[in-house]
């Protein structure tokens, strides 16, 4: 029986933040060292954000969650669970959600720990922080996406593996910017790209990655959490599917019966690439900056290995009050210095110095 | 490996926190168990709100091995504007943008990596002021 996951108590999203870095390498300055007359063909995006020297998964996660906080307008110790989602953390053993508890004044009375489900360890972590509010065992819980992706040099992923991410704070209905109207998750066991102990790159299946993996779980969840609730793609104002590229979420959102309207707000990857985790949450932040009370946004997301959550939120009034209370998405996406491949290439340890 | 030494300098890097003499108002970054104007034990801990502007800097090209990987680099006078003068690294700027009076922000970036098997460590550096967007140029104050 595949029903949709509801919380005892009514919750909702309190306060939202985003987080981009302020480098770029443009598609064509990959393509043109790795694929000579070829350059020109198609590209994926039009451009990438990659990290500064001195970021990370933990630095990008402190500053989505301080815009987060700003917008939640809460005390922080009142956050019982730290909790982000990625590929990229920088450590193997030592939650990233440890520096990042202490460095906005949550810790020391919260869980910490890190997910990990590819592309959709992000709304993994904000569907188990809806959960542990929902349940009454938590106030606020904090859930981050966010990553460094790595993509194997001259390999399809270059293109596209960037840095960035969201950060959402959980909490009771009656304070939400967003009140969670049901939630659905998909899994299986699909191994169209996963990344091996001690391997630095990831292996995909190519095309494999597509029907099987991105189309089938995303198809799955939008559908079940839509008949679920009673809803048809025109009930919802926004859409937001996870953005390996432009093609995926574009190709879903119309099989799916939404129009450019509804997914275009959300669709940031042509400008800043995949940011893994931070992908379609990210597309959420653009929306919620844009959108008013009584919208409707549906999010599906997908992580290879392979699964989706699918989420429907309700906004209320309080996302005209609190939506200026830091940066928006789009200043981020905006900001940008480019680099070259070299710079790109020392910037993501890609030479070798022993 | 200094393990010890990060894990106690924890509140002065990731929240900017100094001290404040309870008997002549001096404050001081990092915090002091002696006030260094009246000599007074009376400290206070206070953290400081992160902004500022460059009072003087000077640009890095030859380091130690650890912060090899952003040379060049500008390491800044800050005057905080709640807070004493201080040191720090500035990141997401480019070496033509630093200037004199430019305003700065805090931000928490890593400093370094214990080699390839210890600590990695965090920090505040400043970085220009984001306010809306660093497509144009900040004030110059």
């Amino acid at each position: 029986m595949q029903s949709v996951m509801k919380s005892v108590l009514p919750v909702g999203i309190v306060g939202y933040g985003a987080y981009i870095p302020r480098y770029r390498i443009k598609a064509t300055e990959i393509a043109n060292l790795w694929r000579g007359e070829q350059a020109g063909n198609q590209l994926p995006v039009k451009q990438k954000s990659v990290p500064g020297p001195d970021e990370d998964t933990i630095t990008m996660s402190i500053e989505a969650a301080q815009n987060a906080l700003k917008r939640a307008e809460i005390d922080p110790r009142l956050i019982r669970a730290v909790w982000i989602g990625s590929e990229s953390h920088p450590y193997a053993v030592k939650p990233s959600g440890t520096v990042v508890a202490q460095a906005l004044g949550i810790t020391p009375a919260t869980t910490g720990g890190d997910f990990e489900f590819a592309c959709k360890a992000g709304t993994e972590a904000m569907q188990a922080a809806f959960g542990i509010v929902g349940s009454g065992m938590a106030g606020y819980a904090l859930a981050i996406g966010m990553d460094t992706a790595q993509g194997r040099p001259g390999d399809a992923l270059e293109y596209t593996a960037a840095a960035g991410g969201a950060a959402f704070i959980m909490g009771p209905a009656e304070n939400a910017l967003a009140v969670l109207e049901g939630s659905f998750s998909y899994v299986t066991d699909t191994p169209d790209f996963f990344r091996r102990n001690y391997q630095k790159y990831p292996e995909h299946g190519n095309r494999f990655t597509g029907d099987p993996a991105y189309f089938h779980h995303i198809r799955s969840a939008a559908t079940t959490i839509m008949e679920q609730l009673y809803l048809k793609p025109e009930d919802f104002s926004h859409v937001v599917f996870h953005q390996p590229n432009k093609k995926f979420p574009v190709k879903i959102a119309r099989e799916l019966g939404f129009s450019e309207a509804q997914y275009s707000t959300g669709l940031l990857s042509t400008e800043i690439g995949n940011t893994y985790a931070g992908s379609s949450i990210l597309g959420l932040t653009a929306i919620l900056d844009g959108a008013k009370a009584g919208d409707r946004i549906l999010l599906v997301s997908f992580g290879s290995g392979a699964g989706s959550d699918a989420f429907c939120f309700k906004l209320t009034e309080r996302i005209t009050d609190v939506r200026d209370k830091t940066l928006k998405t789009a200043d981020y996406v905006q900001r940008s210095a480019f680099v070259n491949y070299s710079m790109y290439a020392r910037l993501r340890a890609k030479i070798r110095k022993s | 490996m200094d393990i010890p030494r990060y894990w106690r300098l924890k509140n002065q890097r990731y929240h900017l926190e100094g001290s404040v003499c309870q008997n002549c108002g001096h404050q001081s970054f990092p915090s002091r168990p002696l006030c260094p104007q009246c000599k007074s034990k009376d400290l206070k801990s206070v953290r400081f709100n992160g902004k500022g502007i460059v009072y003087s800097y000077t640009i890095l090209y030859q380091t130690s091995e650890r912060y090899e990987g952003y040379v060049p680099y500008v390491v800044a006078l800050i005057d905080l504007e709640d807070g004493p003068r201080i040191t720090a690294q500035l990141t997401d700027v480019d070496l033509n943008q630093v200037k004199i009076g430019m305003p700065v922000e805090m931000v928490i970036r890593k400093y370094f990596e214990e080699g390839e098997t210890g600590p990695i460590v965090y920090g505040y550096k400043f970085r220009p002021v984001f306010s809306k967007q660093d497509l144009t140029e900040p004030p110059i104050k």
